[in-house]
């Protein structure tokens, strides 16, 4: 079968690979249908996350029809025939983390803990074409993946939603939902979102839903914060203002009372200096990330407000400011999303039109033009948010 | 800084003799009473800043190592002492002629100086040798020492009902081969030793408590010796268990064997962690989980490097499944 395979940072290639076969009795195949690039995706094309071997199959983003199922999957829930969205965290259902509803901690999931747990201190669960820290799974961006305890995470779409329409519940939707989420958002709220890629705007979109009074988005992207801008939102582009004061100015001096980070560890920066520090530490390697959007969150954050973090982060940074973030009360959740714990609710507010997730869809491509659609949602060509593949 | 008094009073003298001597060369050498020359010189600073490192190391550091590299400077300024009251008492160019009044007052010094420092040497000697004999952690009798613990979501006497059989340890344990009970209190056990080695045993359970703990040896004379000790705990939550395993052993060859074995990348400790976890993998999931990068299950030493991440061809299958 043809799969986008990891070459070396700054390449992929559309490969020939063998077909997937059950290696677990709880797997399913899955032929895939649609898949996507995630920004994510990304870090992993930049060399930023380690453990990445060349070959490896990307993407986690999918969903399709199940095509053969291992002896153990309960036939109540996944059979043969099932049109099926996969969420990105490879989850059992059966230990704590999973009872907890916290699937992307899944504590049997990933063969590769020990590794995982010398960079992390603990490990996290597998997920599909994300490194070996994370398992070694091949992805989604293939024509079929193998899909380990397949009757625990895949979501059957019984309906007659386009792919387009649902897809996107396998990892963005949800991650931009529980970025809000985690703001426990108030009636009166302002919120603020860093980054306007597609979790940026899902992350806005939901706040909304979660009843924020407003809702800022902030990127340096124009037709990114067109998009926010479209959808109702407001935009500040942080090239062209003060952040800090911008965002004082539309809350009455208060400052954000929620903040969401959506941007993670390759963030831009107005300020050449401090953009410049932090590119040249990365390079160097003694820090791996540039969070400069992830400090600012926090320093432009309303005192005893909440900064929630769903973009990636894979390592160490320095400069973090602490005595903002403890002398003024501000709450810091984070986490990879527990996609499982909200595909259920969020596909039922598809389904009423609460939300919308078509929206962020820019460009559709043939899988073998993979290598393509990294480049143009690299490097923001033709007005570039989201690439959906077809196998 | 360091919580041992002596120590820190060592630290301290040290910076309190490093700070004249690197400042002040040549009133520190007229104070030994040592020749005031270029060589001197150069000596009295180098000493200076070796007591500044010393007092650093002393004060900053734990452990008995910075009070052994005092004593080795004692050692060092006593044979730097010593050549120069020699120097005094037999001056090679002028053999025979009285020692001049001045040079009676430096070697007076000097004198006084060697003896101040045969005194700290003892001191530096007696903090080195009773520091060294609380550091050492690991017994000596060649035996490697584990701890590991997991928790498992199952109730207690399910988890030690499964540990309990023997014979099917080596699903989940990488280096065991085969597990054979011989008897109510016995069993025979094969294992992959590291570089490849096979070794076989006979154990005996020591105590067997259902529900709460197990305890095993090898009989006397086996070709490895090894004892272990399981205990199953309830969790705070009072539903899962707490799997507690102590295993000690001694390797062919002994902490060296354990040193190599690690570089080659069979860590141990790394080794029982990884046992654990797939213990609690298959209580809880019915079996090990695999993936393309790592589809071996339980032979985890296979790990690195990784198949990439794809999938396998049937060749490499094939191989997979033997």
């Amino acid at each position: 079968m043809k799969a986008n395979c990891w070459v070396k940072p700054n390449t992929v290639r559309v490969e020939n690979v063998p077909d997937p076969t059950i290696l677990n009795r709880r797997d399913a195949i899955v032929r895939v249908t649609s898949t996507a690039i995630c920004g994510s995706d990304l870090h992993l094309l930049d060399g930023y996350v380690p453990t990445m071997q060349k070959g490896d199959v990307m993407g986690h983003e999918f969903m399709g029809e199940v095509v053969e199922v291992g002896d153990d999957v309960d036939g109540d829930k996944l059979r043969v025939g099932d049109r099926v969205v996969i969420p990105f965290p490879i989850a059992c259902g059966a230990c704590a983390a999973c009872r907890a509803e916290m699937y992307s901690l899944c504590e049997n999931s990933n063969p590769n803990a020990g590794m995982a747990e010398k960079f992390f201190g603990h490990p996290i669960a597998g997920i599909f074409g994300y490194s070996h820290l994370t398992g070694g799974f091949a992805g989604g961006q293939a024509e079929y993946v193998r899909v380990p305890f397949a009757d625990v995470g895949a979501l059957k779409i019984e309906s007659d939603l386009s792919d387009e329409q649902v897809l996107f519940l396998s990892d963005i939707l949800p991650t931009g939902y529980m970025g809000a989420e985690m703001c426990d958002i108030q009636p009166d709220d302002v919120v603020a979102v860093w980054g306007a890629g597609p979790v940026g705007q899902f992350a806005m979109d939901s706040a909304r839903l979660l009843g924020a009074a407003k809702v800022i988005a902030i990127d340096k992207q124009p037709y990114r914060l067109a998009m926010a801008s479209r959808a109702g939102h407001e935009t500040l582009d942080f090239t062209q203002v003060d952040v800090r004061s911008a965002l004082l100015e539309l809350t009455g001096g208060r400052g954000p009372d929620k903040c969401v980070e959506a941007v993670g560890m390759e963030s831009d920066h107005g300020t050449a200096p401090i953009d410049a520090y932090d590119r040249v530490k990365q390079t160097a390697r003694t820090e791996s990330e540039r969070p400069h959007a992830l400090r600012q969150a926090i320093t432009s954050c309303r005192s005893g407000g909440t900064v929630s973090v769903v973009g990636v982060f894979g390592g160490v940074f320095d400069k973090f400011p602490s005595g903002s973030w403890m002398n003024r009360s501000i709450t810091l959740r984070a986490g990879q999303c527990h996609v499982q714990r909200y595909m259920k609710p969020l596909l039922k507010r598809i389904e009423e039109g609460q939300l919308d997730p078509t929206r962020v869809i820019t460009h559709t491509l043939p899988l073998r033009r993979a290598p393509q659609g990294y480049d143009i949602f690299k490097h923001k060509k033709d007005n570039c948010e989201k690439v959906i593949l077809k196998p | 800084m360091t919580h041992d008094k002596l120590t820190r009073t060592l630290g301290w003298a040290s910076a309190g003799l490093g700070v004249p001597l690197l400042l002040s060369a040549a009133p520190a050498a007229r104070a030994l009473g040592i020749r005031d020359g270029t060589r001197q010189r150069a000596t009295m600073t180098a000493v200076g800043a070796r007591e500044l490192a010393s007092a650093a190391g002393l004060l900053g550091q734990r452990g008995p190592t910075w009070l052994w590299t005092r004593v080795a400077g004692d050692l060092m300024d006593l044979a730097l002492l010593g050549q120069a009251v020699r120097s005094r008492i037999v001056p090679p160019r002028a053999f025979k002629t009285a020692l001049k009044q001045d040079d009676r007052v430096r070697l007076g010094r000097t004198l006084f100086a060697t003896a101040a420092v045969i005194a700290v040497t003892g001191v530096d000697v007696y903090a080195a040798v009773t520091r060294s004999r609380g550091a050492k952690r690991q017994p000596r009798d060649g035996m490697v020492s584990l701890t590991s613990s997991v928790t498992v979501s199952q109730p207690r006497d399910e988890v030690y009902a499964r540990w309990r059989q023997f014979e099917r340890l080596p699903d989940f344990m990488a280096h065991l081969d085969d597990v054979t009970v011989t008897g109510p209190r016995t069993s025979h056990w094969r294992a992959t030793a590291p570089f490849g080695q096979t070794v076989e045993w006979d154990a005996q359970i020591t105590y067997d408590i259902p529900g709460h703990r197990l305890g095993w040896q090898s009989v006397h004379g086996s070709e490895i010796r090894n004892e272990g000790d399981v205990r199953f705990t309830p969790a705070p939550n009072e539903q899962d268990t707490e799997v507690h395993v102590r295993i000690r052993y001694s390797m062919p060859a002994g902490k060296l064997g354990e040193a190599l074995a690690r570089y080659l990348g069979e860590d141990p400790h790394q080794q029982l962690d990884d046992d654990l976890r797939r213990f609690k993998q298959v209580l809880e999931t019915g079996e090990i989980v695999r993936s393309e990068g790592a589809p071996w299950g339980k032979r985890a030493r296979r790990e690195f490097p990784q198949h990439p991440a794809r999938p396998l061809s049937a060749r490499e299958l094939r191989k997979v499944r033997s």
